[in-house]
């Protein structure tokens, strides 16, 4: 397993109203494994997708470096082999249909990279299923609900045969089930693809099911660590206006209490398991 | 003085290959100084449901008052009443069109017909309310700012023009959880303040709970349930469920403890609550290391 995105001191500025300097990021040091999945959470304007547009290429540091795959993304020759490693899938499942049929949708990828008719539709079937998609296939994309047109968007990068996919608040838009829907299909394709996922998210619930969670504060990481790390920082989190699970929110209140919880409690089933031996 | 839906049915394209029944039978009476919350799995007809409070649909049968008038009866009554309902609709910061902050939230009360010291007065009123500062927004265009501040402009244009039933769809969707925050606190704020009804329609448990006096919850076009919230949490999770509402987390959380032995009271849904009533069940004391 080698290293999949890598940055070292990356800053990021631009140039705001009144010719004055923006720091967007500072000092980013990060690294995520192959295969690893990476939940990154912070308020708005913490500068979550500004870091998220590095690993593709689609912004460039103004100081240090992003390494995707070993290429820095600094070298233009690396840019399409970046791209095509790195997909993208945003908030607003509107804006990323291009086609006006499913398996249209997700062979315009593999399409633009010139490959043979009978491979592509190989890929597009192969990507459909992963995503649970099949039956949808002859189908116009804007007649589908977010849940559904999130899949489609994913499975458009599954046949770009995308090793990495950076999610920008996929579920944002979503109803409980297709957040639902959309959080599994993430999960399947990290655990049974080994596709490395970069997830952003407000939904502190959703960070949960994260190897490893990045804490982002005013262009800064404050918190990377594992999950049960990260979110037992109840006080911390709260300060910097973010939410915490609620069994870890609960398990603090009684901690508040002189009750003794076992720290790092942050799913409902640890907290019933210390509360109920 | 009351939103009153009397025997309502709704039926979109009516007369061809696509009618489809959204709304049936709707019976409802929404009462200033109420805070409701209107919940229910996507298609359940929320959506086509508020758009008969201010008018924007007609129902196919049936009847809606605002203060005892009809809304689709004499033109002219009907203009009024709908004037004291305002419309806060999903991502309401993509309609935001004017050049200044201002002059946006100024839009609605300068449609009044309000004298500009009055617009202005408004204008400053609300900005004030959703935690805009006047001196160094109003001046700024609209597009410049970020997407949470547009958010609060467009709730502040609707604000400014007084309305004495507020609705809101999804007006959190897509905020930080400091920015649904702070514009559920502002809600509550001017809910307390100026005691007008507000509707609340949403798929966010969390924030239901947080604000919500009364629940509505809709499934396949009728009212299915309408009580306080904890009672339906508590009472109702199976029914609640299987329409495919979710119930908010905490309650799932007390249920499963209960399921393992710790008889946890029903309390109310806040965390502080929910610790009381497991150091009861508990006895004071930690059965935990």
């Amino acid at each position: 397993m080698g290293e999949m995105i890598k940055t070292e001191q990356l800053c990021y500025e631009y140039r705001g109203p009144n010719e004055s300097k923006v720091t967007a990021l500072s000092n980013i040091n990060l690294s995520i494994q192959d295969g690893e999945f990476v939940a990154i959470i912070g308020t708005n304007g913490s500068g979550k997708s500004t870091l998220a547009k590095h690993f593709n290429a689609l912004l460039l540091p103004s100081g240090g470096n992003c390494y995707i795959n070993g290429l820095n993304t600094r070298d233009e020759k690396y840019l399409w082999n970046i791209r095509q490693n790195v997909g993208m899938v945003f908030q607003n499942p509107d804006n990323q249909i291009v086609a006006t049929i499913v398996e249209e949708d997700v062979a315009f990828g593999p399409e633009n990279l010139g490959i043979a008719p009978a491979e592509i539709a190989q890929r597009v079937a192969e990507a459909l299923n992963i995503v649970g998609m099949t039956d949808y296939r002859q189908h116009a994309p804007h007649l589908l609900s977010g849940g559904q047109k999130q899949r489609v968007a994913i499975a458009g990068a599954l046949a770009m045969r995308s090793r990495c996919l950076v999610f920008d608040e996929p579920t944002a838009m979503l109803d409980p089930r297709g957040r639902k829907e959309v959080l599994q299909t993430v999960k399947k394709i990290n655990e049974k693809e080994k596709i490395t996922i970069v997830y952003i998210t407000h939904d502190m619930e959703e960070a949960l099911h994260a190897d490893k969670v990045i804490v982002m504060d005013q262009g800064a990481i404050v918190l990377d660590g594992p999950p049960e790390v990260v979110f037992s920082q109840v006080s911390l989190l709260k300060s910097l206006g973010l939410d915490v699970p609620l069994a870890a929110d609960i398990a603090q209140e009684l901690r508040n209490r002189n009750m003794l919880i076992p720290r790092k409690i942050i799913s409902d089933e640890e907290l019933v398991v210390a509360l109920c031996p | 003085m009351s939103i009153k839906l009397e025997n309502v049915v709704y039926t979109y394209m009516q007369g061809t290959p696509y009618e489809r029944v959204a709304l049936q039978n709707i019976n409802l009476e929404i009462h200033p100084g109420e805070f409701i919350g209107i919940i229910g799995h996507t298609g359940s007809g929320k959506s086509t449901l508020i758009q008969h409070f201010n008018g924007l649909l007609k129902p196919t049968s049936g009847c809606v008052r605002i203060d005892d008038i009809d809304l689709h009866q004499n033109k002219k009554l009907a203009k009024q009443a709908k004037r004291k309902v305002g419309m806060v609709f999903q991502y309401p910061e993509h309609q935001l069109f004017e050049e200044t902050v201002f002059a946006d939230i100024a839009f609605g009360p300068r449609n009044l017909g309000l004298s500009e010291e009055e617009v202005d007065f408004r204008v400053r009123k609300a900005m004030q309310f959703v935690g805009l500062n006047y001196d160094t927004v109003a001046d700024r265009s609209p597009f410049q700012l970020s997407g949470g501040q547009m958010r609060r402009i467009a709730i502040a244009g609707v604000i400014a023009t007084e309305p004495e039933y507020l609705i809101l769809d999804e007006p959190s969707a897509g905020l930080d959880p400091r920015g649904r925050r702070e514009i559920f606190s502002q809600i509550k704020n001017l809910h307390a303040a100026a005691g007008n009804a507000v509707v609340l329609v949403t798929h966010n448990m969390e924030d239901v709970l947080q604000v919500a006096t009364r629940l509505i919850v809709m499934s396949e076009g009728r009212i299915l349930l309408d009580d306080k919230p904890e009672t339906l949490f508590w009472n109702y999770h199976e029914q609640l469920v299987s329409v495919g509402v979710d119930v908010p987390h905490i309650i799932s959380l007390l249920k499963k403890l209960r399921a393992a032995g710790l008889a946890v009271g029903e309390c109310q849904l806040t965390v502080e609550a929910a610790a009381t009533a497991i150091c009861e069940a508990l006895g004071g004391q930690s059965r935990a290391e």
